[in-house]
């Protein structure tokens, strides 16, 4: 249970298409995300498969049957909104009762699915609360035991921990991913933020402007990206691209390297440059160099403190290996 | 305000706000005051404020007009009538345009917010003569429906800016969980929505209670309300200040607590949303 | 989250709404144009259908409608000066940290719920009266010879009457548009070293500015229609009958049918031109 197929599927608002025809395949158990910068359609493609929207053509296959016309209620999957969605009327209790109620089951079923999911999510003890009295994190673990006591095909996340707060995101980060370890259902997760897609994700679905960009794992995408658009988007601090002569010797149009992929010497190397900003973190330096005449800055990340003080004149080496040449239309070079 | 209130200034406003918040409450007072005297106490020179032998004989004697209880009931059946006849209709309306707006949602809601400003006179003649072809001139029925459709519009309006503001993730959510339209709306929306209806219904009451044009044009004897009945005083054997007063008090009592309890809404409901 | 199925549901839902207000305003509305065009007089037994616009001219042209539409104007006008300013202040004064200002808010909201015809008959014979109203007795503290203000200064009468009725309605609205104004915006103001005389006139006077046109705006088209108050003191006379009741009596104290009719569609013309501006305003609001 839980494959999900999309087939030429496309959605317009009115004139305006937002989403091109588009192909994609979702496995059973997999943990895919859809990653892209706000406005790349990943929310609309989410909610095409919820049922929440209609697709203007194509298909949508759930488990081999036609979902395309069905009602969201009829699809049998279960969402965890970004704002939660919680009913303001309701307790935790009734809150995760909802949709057991909705499917008819009887109320020992339900109390017993109920007392498990809350154990599962530490819930117990804010069961007879109202999601106005939690926090956060709370509510959106209740949001989370809306959806597992559905039992669902597949859970369709969108964009659910954009409202925490940092070190709240990193939990519940985890929590979601073991969650996913244990239950094995197929997992739709939205979100902007790449480095969300690198860690949870079994498959990330790179999209811009509605178009898939590249399909694969968080390693393919790093380390092969299809073009220059995944090259930039994938990868913290983003990657450098340099354009003009420099990637002409190389026989491209714009090569790409990675900042952790540039060494980095104060007497001698390939590239010269001035340090600007330099970023110390501790385990990581990131340094900001200027005036390199290859692109307007260049970003280097040295593992380790080092010290670099502004104006300082540096010079860059790239590890040739993990150069990436990209042509004039943007596409990778192998 | 993080700032230290001296207790001179509080007390300067405070005296100042009372001084006028008194001075617009006064004439209610006065009457009320009025209608605890007798009618010689009540018209006395100079005026008596608080001690005289208060009374509540005027309130029998205003009881015992044949007309005053048939002018309440009138009042109650055609204000309630009116309110839930226009909820009735105006919940699904409004419900549809906050959460499923279509191109033209804004235009039909000022185009209904349009008819409210069309003046009664416009249409006076029409209304007397269609009411009398349908044998309905001076009846219950006629102003329930008048009101309820001068009224519409700020049912509508006011219910849906309350919508408006239930997030429409959580009706997508309860679709998700499995919910049809049905149950959507009982189980999800009423709730949330109730707060919201209930003020828009003590707001309406409020205005159809109240409504002079319509409900004096309209009505002779068998369905006169309480602003007929009233007005009815300003003929000589009106004159009496004690009872015109009692009968005033009991006309605006339960409105008057009612009001209070809708401020708030008041001024959702009269400016449409354009204040909050 | 527009499906085709809810949007189909919501035409449906819409559709009892829509088709009563249409029903309401069109028939009645046509009904009345028809009657503009015809001289239409039942009592006499008179009934040709078209007669052009001559009751349009006959209207437009009578002494009593430029009459009536200056008293409307002078109503209208004074009640919306007395209102705004008296709101204004009594909004400000309300935003000040006092004791019991829950219950000085209820002491002076509570003239609006006021049933129209009680507070017309409370001012026409407690206050207004000559022989006995307070004011007489008042004037007369202070000196004055009795003042019989319906008969020698009715206008005046009514308008302080219905001001008094909508001063709360203003002071509400207004005060909401105060309590929502930053407080950090006037700490700014009084570090830029704005005195509150300048911090009125450049901060919340401009803040005030779309509360105070909507109020405009809105007690206009329900002052427009003022009648029970009229109605109940001084019947039209002495100079207080507004276009509302000049209709009203052409159409049933007279009964001409056409002349008023006529008159009616003038006010709804009168009334559109106003109804446009705040439109405009309450549509705007709608886009956010």
């Amino acid at each position: 249970m839980g494959q999900i197929n999309l087939n030429q599927v496309t959605k317009s608002f009115g004139d305006v298409q937002v989403i091109p025809p588009l192909d994609l395949q979702i496995n059973e158990g997999e943990f895919v995300v859809f990653v892209g910068p706000s406005g790349c359609g990943k929310s609309t493609l989410l909610r095409l498969i919820a049922g929440l929207e209609d697709t203007t053509s194509g298909h949508i296959n759930i488990d081999g049957k036609d979902a395309t016309t069905l009602p969201p209620s009829k699809r049998g999957l279960a969402m965890v909104f970004q704002s939660y969605a919680l009913y303001p009327h309701m307790s935790v209790r009734k809150n995760i009762a909802f949709p057991m109620r909705m499917a008819g089951l009887d109320e020992a079923t339900q109390k017993a699915k109920i007392e498990a999911a809350a154990k599962a999510l530490n819930l117990t003890d804010y069961l007879d609360r109202k999601p106005g009295q939690l926090s956060g994190g709370q509510r959106q673990r209740v949001a989370i035991g809306r959806a597992i006591v559905r039992e669902p095909a597949a859970f369709l996340f969108d964009e659910p921990l954009s409202n925490l707060d940092a070190a709240l995101r990193v939990g519940m980060r985890l929590e979601i991913m073991e969650l996913h370890k244990k239950l094995e259902t197929t997992m739709i997760y939205v979100t902007h933020d790449q480095v969300e897609a690198m860690t949870m994700a079994d498959k990330i679905v790179v999209l811009q402007a509605g178009v898939i960009e590249q399909v694969g794992s968080p390693l393919e995408l790093y380390h092969a990206p299809r073009n220059k658009f995944v090259a930039g988007f994938i990868g913290s601090p983003r990657m450098n691209l340099i354009e003009g002569p420099e990637a002409q010797k190389h026989g491209a149009a714009t090569i790409g390297i990675r900042p952790e992929h540039l060494g980095v010497s104060k007497t001698a190397g390939l590239w010269q440059g001035k340090v600007g900003v330099a970023e110390h973190l501790g385990s990581d330096t990131f340094i900001h160099v200027h005036q390199t005449g290859l692109a307007d800055m260049m970003t280097v990340r040295i593992t380790g403190d080092i010290e670099a003080r502004h104006g300082d004149t540096i010079y860059l080496t790239p590890d040739m290996d993990q150069l990436h040449r990209f042509d004039a239309a943007g596409l990778r070079i192998e | 305000m993080a700032r230290a209130i001296t207790t001179q200034k509080k007390v300067m406003w405070t005296t100042l706000a009372w001084c006028f918040g008194l001075l617009m409450f006064f004439p209610i007072l006065w009457t009320f005051l009025t209608s605890f005297k007798t009618e010689a106490t009540a018209i006395a020179d100079p005026p008596v404020w608080f001690l005289f032998d208060w009374t509540t004989q005027n309130y029998a004697d205003v009881q015992d007009r044949s007309n005053y209880p048939k002018a309440l009931m009138n009042s109650i059946i055609i204000a309630v009538g009116s309110t839930f006849l226009g909820i009735l209709i105006a919940v699904p309306a409004a419900w549809a345009m906050a959460f499923v707006p279509g191109k033209r949602t804004k235009d039909v809601l000022l185009w209904m917010l349009s008819t409210k400003m069309l003046p009664a006179v416009g249409v006076l003649y029409p209304i007397v003569l269609l009411a009398k072809w349908l044998g309905v001139m001076d009846s219950r029925i006629l102003l329930v429906v008048v009101l309820m459709l001068i009224n519409l519009p700020i049912i509508v309006w006011m219910l849906y800016t309350y919508f408006r503001e239930i997030p429409g993730e959580i009706l997508e959510a309860a679709r998700m969980d499995g919910a049809g339209l049905r149950s959507e709306i009982l189980y999800v929306l009423t709730p949330m929505a109730v707060p919201g209806i209930a003020s828009t219904i003590l707001l309406n009451i409020i205005l159809a209670w109240n409504e002079a044009f319509w409900t004096i044009l309209l009505t002779t004897v068998d369905a006169a309300p309480l602003t007929k009945f009233i007005a009815s005083f300003s003929a000589p054997e009106g004159l009496f200040y004690a009872k015109l007063s009692a009968a005033s008090m009991l006309a605006i009592a339960p409105i008057l607590i009612m009001g209070w309890f809708s401020q708030k809404q008041l001024v959702r409901g009269l400016t449409f949303g354009a204040v909050k | 989250m527009a499906t085709a199925h809810s949007k189909s549901a919501a035409r449906l839902m819409i559709a009892p709404a829509v088709f009563v207000l249409l029903v309401w305003m069109l028939i009645p509305l046509c009904m009345t144009l028809y009657f503009s065009f015809a001289d239409y007089r039942p009592m006499r037994g008179v009934f040709e259908t078209w007669i052009g616009f001559e009751n349009f001219i006959r209207f437009l042209t009578s002494s009593s409608f430029l009459s009536s539409l200056v008293t409307t104007l002078q109503m209208v006008g004074g009640i919306l000066v007395i209102t705004i300013a008296g709101g204004v202040l009594m909004a400000l004064l309300l935003d000040q940290p006092m004791f019991g200002q829950g219950i000085v808010r209820i002491l002076v909201i509570a003239p609006f719920f006021v049933m129209p015809t009680v507070s017309a008959l409370v001012w026409k014979n407690m206050f207004f009266n000559v022989d006995n109203g307070l004011f007489s007795y008042l004037f007369q503290g202070l000196g004055f010879p009795p003042y019989d203000f319906l008969s020698q200064s009715p206008l005046l009468s009514i308008i302080v009457i219905v001001a008094w009725q909508w001063l709360p309605f203003a002071t509400l609205i207004l005060l909401t548009a105060v309590q929502s104004l930053d407080s950090e915006q006037l700490e700014a103001a009084e570090m830029d070293g704005a005195p509150a005389l300048a911090r009125f006139r450049f901060i919340i006077l401009p803040h005030l500015s779309r509360a105070i046109t909507v109020v405009i705006l809105i007690q206009t088209i329900f002052l427009l229609s003022i009648f029970a108050e009229i109605f109940v003191t001084t019947n039209g006379a002495f100079g207080t009958r507004t276009l509302t009741y000049l209709v009203y009596q052409r159409v049933l104290e007279s009964q001409n049918i056409g002349l008023g009719s006529a008159g009616g569609i003038v006010a709804v013309i009168l009334a559109n031109v106003i109804a446009i501006f705040l439109m405009r305003i309450v549509g705007k609001n709608l886009d956010n």
